[in-house]
């Protein structure tokens, strides 16, 4: 492991590089190195540094308005905010999720998988996929979607047309493609309209044959690159995430389960409205991101990953065919090893829950009752509300308390990314260590440390939408305090060395 | 069934003079069939909007705009490969691009309607300003509609 480079054992024979936030805005990171004289790194760091806010938004607020008003935290993955707050709020309203009507779950679930193939696709292909088919250091040019879609036309529009799809199901069940309405509390605001569902229905095979394909290139590129791709930026860790009762993986609703880094389980189903029993936060003074650590583990060891690698590594299979095949395939690469830990493998695990998203939407437009309005359940007043999903990038936690007066007083979010800062950051240190030590900065070595970021497809990445758009700084400082070099890719995709 | 003339209106609805485009598209709703038209909304211009442009006669994209010194400006817009696909939204040129990098081929005429904004602070109304240059463009893409043709959009550009 590489904590040890989090932060350098003699900083008194190092000058301290300290970059304070540029802005306070969703979507900024940068990376920090530390250097001894023989240019060998002695710490890493990855800041966050956006300042989110939006628990202080949401106070004072009603209550009601928390499914469309969390949506605004981001604009790519507004869906689910909204079913986590939608969540929430089904428990204010004294709602519990078995006591929501049968249709009003499913029409979430379908909403939900249309989110997650939406945002893993545009992940993979317009993110991701220049780094993997071109290669981490190739031309700069090359690396954005429009490359892809010149070198590689069909992967390139099929990635377009199955995160289109996935706005697609958005739009008809929430009438659009972003920040539309669904989730109410006790229930859902409409049911799929016949014509809505045929319309949806049209297209799903051709959805889940390119989603096969996808999960085939990926897999394709990874064990062509063995065992680099194992080993680029890997780190052994615990893994956070939502399973169904008999452990078949969950996105929407379900106990979570923590399994160690040998495969162990060591929490099963527990019920999220207790995760502040079994959760903490650390704050650190060098990044606004908190570290969410397990309590019982504490702080130094609590740490674990969340996503679709945690997931699919965590589960005990995959209730659809296909994908549940691929995970046995996914699973079997490991060899002797229970999990799997390279970093590079969210990609292989993403695209397994994208064709899983692709069957279970299938699954779910022939079922009759996404076109059945039922109307919303009703229960007693609660004062508080937890809601929690696996979304696209990870778990994510909604918690609310109100007033007598339906004014929300208290409100904590946990996103994804969050779970992930810790592992972030090991990985970071992993690539400084084993690419950069010792080495000249290079723009190429600039995008290593970056590839290894974006396989989490944290919140940064994803507010800011496209490859080149996730400003970055790296700098190399010596023993004296003398910057040896510095590179700062700007929010335009430009990459520009300074000079003192 | 695609229709054949495409109306796309972006911006922010929450951004002052922002919602320019957006709200072209309540008039267009209010005052004209949809038979033929479809209207399409988004924050702003990304990638998969090229698919939108697929088995039209004609788009019109509709945005708010700080550059030039008339209420509206019409314009054809052509294929260009600017780099803004690298950013958060992207140009409509750059659109077309897409289009014809994806399809192989030349996209369906495409205009541009730019709406003279003045403000776009958070929260705030349209402005006076932008709240008349909605009126005058309103009433041109109003002519536009009624002769859905190249010929009749071609002769009507004003840049």
């Amino acid at each position: 492991m590489y904590e040890h480079l989090e932060t350098a054992k003699n900083t008194a024979h190092l000058k301290r590089v300290v970059i304070d936030p540029v802005s306070r805005v969703e979507g900024h990171g940068k990376v920090t190195l530390l250097l001894d004289d023989e240019n060998n790194v002695q710490q890493a760091r990855l800041h966050i540094v956006e300042f989110r806010g939006f628990e202080k938004f949401i106070q004072g607020r009603p209550y009601w308005e928390l499914p469309i008003l969390v949506q605004r935290l981001c604009g790519i993955c507004p869906v689910s905010h909204h079913l986590a707050a939608g969540k929430a709020i089904d428990q204010l309203v004294g709602v519990d999720p078995q006591d929501l009507p049968i249709s009003a779950t499913k029409l979430r679930k379908l909403l939900h998988f249309g989110q997650i193939l939406q945002s893993h696709a545009l992940h993979f292909f317009h993110l991701s996929s220049p780094d993997l088919l071109f290669g981490f250091e190739s031309d700069i040019q090359k690396r954005s979607i429009v490359a892809v879609l010149n070198e590689f036309p069909d992967i390139g529009l099929q990635g377009v047309k199955l995160r289109k799809y996935g706005q697609e199901v958005i739009r008809m069940v929430t009438g659009k493609r972003i920040h539309g309405t669904g989730a109410i509390p006790g229930g859902m605001n409409k049911a799929l309209g016949k014509e809505e569902r045929d319309y949806l229905l049209s297209d799903i095979t051709q959805i889940i044959a390119w989603a096969v394909a996808a999960v085939k290139l990926v897999k394709t590129v990874h064990c062509s690159n063995l065992p680099y791709y194992d080993e680029f930026g890997t780190i052994r860790s615990k893994y956070l995430g939502m399973v169904q009762p008999d452990g078949a993986l969950e996105l929407y609703h379900g106990g979570l389960r923590v399994k160690d880094a040998d495969g162990q389980t060591l929490y099963d189903h527990l019920d999220y409205c207790q995760y502040t029993q079994f959760i903490r936060e650390e704050v650190r003074s060098w990044t606004y991101m908190k570290f969410p650590y397990l309590v019982e583990l504490g702080k130094e060891s609590g740490w674990y990953r969340v996503g679709p690698l945690a997931r699919v590594n965590n589960c005990d299979y995959i209730n659809t065919p296909l994908a549940e095949a691929e995970r046995i395939a996914f699973k079997a690469h490991g060899g002797h090893e229970c999990m799997i830990h390279s970093t590079l493998a969210y990609h292989w695990a993403r695209l397994i829950e994208l064709l899983h998203c692709a069957e279970s939407i299938e699954e779910l437009l022939n079922d009759p009752d996404v076109m059945r309005f039922e109307e919303p359940a009703k229960g007693e007043k609660r004062y508080e509300g937890i809601g929690v999903i696996e979304a696209t990038r990870g778990t994510l936690f909604h918690h609310y308390q109100v007033d007598e007066n339906d004014i929300v007083t208290k409100a904590n979010l946990i996103v994804s990314t969050t779970s992930n800062n810790e592992a972030m950051n090991e990985s970071v240190r992993q690539v400084a260590a084993n690419y950069l030590s010792g080495q000249e900065l290079t723009e190429p070595l600039l995008n290593n440390i970056e590839v290894a970021i974006r396989a989490y497809d944290p919140c940064l990445s994803c507010a800011t939408h496209a490859v080149g758009k996730m400003p970055l700084q790296v700098e190399l400082v010596n023993s004296q305090g003398a910057l040896i070099d510095k590179l700062v890719k700007h929010e335009t995709g430009i990459i520009e060395r300074i000079d003192d | 069934m695609t229709k054949p003339v495409l109306v796309f209106g972006y911006g922010n609805l929450s951004r002052g003079d922002d919602a320019l485009g957006v709200l072209v598209l309540e008039h267009i709703k209010a005052h004209h069939s949809l038979d033929h038209i479809s209207l399409l909304t988004d924050f702003q211009l990304q990638i998969e909007h090229a698919l939108d442009l697929e088995n039209r006669d004609l788009v019109m994209f509709v945005d708010a705009s700080v550059a030039g010194e008339c209420a509206f400006d019409f314009c054809r817009l052509r294929p260009i490969r600017d780099m803004s696909h690298t950013m958060h939204a992207m140009s409509p040129s750059a659109v077309l691009d897409v289009y014809q990098t994806m399809y192989k081929k030349t996209p369906p005429p495409c205009f541009l309607m730019s709406i003279k904004a003045d403000r776009f602070e958070l929260g705030d109304a349209l402005s006076p300003k932008a709240q008349h240059n909605l009126q005058m463009a309103s009433l041109f893409i109003d002519v536009l509609l009624k002769q859905p043709s190249l010929d009749a959009w071609q002769s009507k550009v004003t840049l």
